[in-house]
């Protein structure tokens, strides 16, 4: 058994935790091979060279492959097919965008959003917003399955594979590419970061976010908003956590002005420590919460801030 | 230009789920089902598209038990001009899955040949997120994912997307699947004369086997059980409390 991992790779850069989390995950189906993808993937592929329990990485660089359109990357993928048993990538946007396309390019379903791996047929995955976990077993000759990095710790670095260069596939012609509208932020990455605060609609508007951001600074996290925040104009759409933004697994997570609904808790419920800042008492977030705060966010933000 | 809206009546998003005892799956007898809250946001899209001279017709498809058919009435009353149900379950606990689903949506686009399927980015139930993409895939044709921003301009359409990084705008060769993420658009309402109207809009009943597609799934459920639980911690008084058990009891910071 094989397994072909596609790394994740932004503008040449590997998503280095994302990838590794990845790899360990998946370790006992097979020896793993990343593939690295994109205009421009050499530095990439050597990072990812680098991962303890990677066996091989393949390089492959085209314009086509630029900013992971599902076309060509897909057909990329599936022209590697056939020597693999399992094709896995971190459950990132990009993953999700390629992977079905890949797996109903092979005849094969795509088992999504992966929390554990019992073994080569068998995968826990979450469903209705992580309020039940399915156990469900493959019979498709190729497993095809993406990875809920939150759910794995890192393999550790300190490997060296061998690097191979490899072609892209033929560009199907089917898509360019506009532009990306990408914030840059010297914060830690969101699903990656060891303490993250996000603010909801409570917060009120985005010039008072500040409050948030600042806590965030002083702790030295990512920051993170509830829909209804993202929805209202607060906090850019990447910064959403839940069952449809990005889910995280910090060792601190402190939720201000957010009430806990369950498409919320399914983004963050698995934090080690949750902190929550209410002024309603009655709020669901404290049922998860391990430290509540019943206050006024406007009064105990800043004060937090100060102290510590 | 015709638009094809796959939609799927899933459980209420406002619903508690409950998990069985006996580990065989998720409690769905008279529990409230609603039209899954994305495929409302592409159902509003085409309709909006319609208003704006850009599309001719609406056709709405869902796969699955007989009771479907409420959602497409949904999406008839909000706008759609004829449905299509392709009953391919019996038993509400039997969820089809995308790779059939997308089988027979390929199979409905080969006879109804429109311009663009709009369809939502993911179930709320399986949380699945691949039905749109295997679609795509199986027609050969382009894919704009996980949309925040549409417009159609002659034969490509311009899609912004949500991704982790921010936002990605693309442009997509038509015919396109599009689906379709929560910032697009706020749905509207179907009002009662329209439900009234949604009653005598056409609804055209298949099966599975119509389309020659096999819906046998390829995952088997071996089990469904709760998350492990997670329990009220305590509160505290003050900020201070608060700093003081952040550092000395839980360690974090
Ligand atoms: C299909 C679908 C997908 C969804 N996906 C997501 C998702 O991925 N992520 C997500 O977050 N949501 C998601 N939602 C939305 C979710 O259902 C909730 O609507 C949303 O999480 C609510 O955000 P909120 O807690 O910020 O706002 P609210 O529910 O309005 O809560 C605001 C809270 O702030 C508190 N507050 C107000 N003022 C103050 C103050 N001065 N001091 C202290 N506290 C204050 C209030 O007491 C209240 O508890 C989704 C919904 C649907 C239908
Ligand atoms: N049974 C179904 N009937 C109609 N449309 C569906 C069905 N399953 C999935 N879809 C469509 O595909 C989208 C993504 O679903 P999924 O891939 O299951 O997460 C949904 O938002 C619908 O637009």
């Amino acid at each position: 058994m094989a397994v072909l991992l596609l790394g994740e790779v932004t503008d040449g850069t590997l998503s280095v935790d994302a990838t590794a989390k990845t790899v360990n995950a998946v370790k006992a189906l097979g020896d793993i091979t990343v593939l690295c993808a994109g205009a421009h993937a050499a530095e990439a592929a050597a990072e990812a060279a680098k991962i303890a329990g990677v066996a091989k990485v393949l390089c492959a660089e085209d314009a086509s492959l630029g900013h992971r359109l599902a076309e060509p990357t897909a057909a990329l993928v599936v022209g590697l097919a056939s020597g693999y048993s399992h094709i896995v990538a971190p459950a990132t946007t990009d993953a999700k965008n390629v992977l079905p396309r890949v797996a109903a390019l092979l005849d094969v379903m795509v088992i999504s959003d992966v929390s554990g791996v019992d073994d080569a047929e068998t995968f826990e995955r979450p469903i209705y917003a992580g309020n039940a976990v399915q156990t469900v077993k493959s019979s498709d000759p190729i497993k095809v399955v993406s990875i809920r990095t939150s759910a794995f710790d890192a393999a550790p670095m300190g490997g060296s594979a061998p690097v191979e260069t490899i072609s892209a596939a033929a560009d199907p012609g089917l898509s360019n590419w506009v532009e990306d509208k990408v914030a840059a932020s010297d914060r830690p990455e969101l699903t990656s970061a060891k303490i993250v605060v996000s603010g909801g609609r409570g917060v009120g508007s985005e010039a008072d976010f500040a409050l948030i951001e600042k806590l965030a600074d002083k702790l030295g996290a990512a920051v993170g908003a509830s829909r209804a925040a993202v929805d209202s104009g607060f906090a850019p759409n990447d910064w959403q956590v839940g069952q449809t933004g990005k889910v995280v697994a910090p060792d601190l997570y402190v939720a201000v002005g957010i009430s806990g609904a369950i498409q919320h808790l399914a983004g963050m419920k698995d934090s080690k420590v949750i902190v929550a800042i209410n002024k309603d008492e009655e709020a669901p977030i404290f049922q998860v919460a391990d430290y509540g705060l019943v206050a006024d966010l406007f009064q105990a933000v800043p004060e937090l801030t100060d102290k510590l | 230009m015709k638009v094809l809206v796959p939609v799927k009546r899933v459980i209420d998003y406002n619903v508690k789920v409950r998990v069985k005892a006996d580990g065989s799956g998720v409690d769905l007898a008279n529990v409230k089902m609603s039209m899954n809250p994305f495929d409302e946001i592409a159902v509003e899209q085409a309709i909006r598209l319609k208003e704006a001279g850009q599309a001719e017709e609406i056709v709405v498809v869902s796969v699955g038990v007989k009771q479907s058919q409420e959602t497409l009435r949904t999406a008839l009353a909000m706008g759609a001009d004829r449905a299509i149900l392709i009953e391919a379950a019996s038993d509400v606990h039997q969820d089809i899955e995308p790779l059939a689903v997308a089988k027979l949506l390929a199979a409905v686009v080969k006879e109804e040949a429109p311009g663009l399927v709009l369809a939502g980015k993911q179930a709320i139930d399986n949380d699945m997120n691949a039905t749109g993409q295997m679609l795509a895939a199986l027609l050969g044709w382009s894919q704009g994912t996980f949309a925040s921003e549409l417009a159609v301009e002659g034969d490509t359409a311009v899609v912004t997307r949500e991704v982790d990084g921010g936002l990605q705008t693309i442009k997509v060769k038509m015919p396109a699947v599009v689906t379709v993420d929560l910032r697009l658009n706020e749905p509207r309402y179907a009002s009662l004369p329209n439900i009234m109207k949604a009653k005598k809009k056409p609804l055209e009943e298949k099966t599975p086997a119509d389309y020659g597609v096999d819906v046998t799934p390829r995952l088997t459920v071996v089990k469904t059980v709760e998350p492990a639980g997670r329990k009220a911690g305590v509160k505290v008084g003050s900020v201070e409390e608060l700093i003081a058990k952040l550092k000395d009891e839980a360690g974090v910071i």
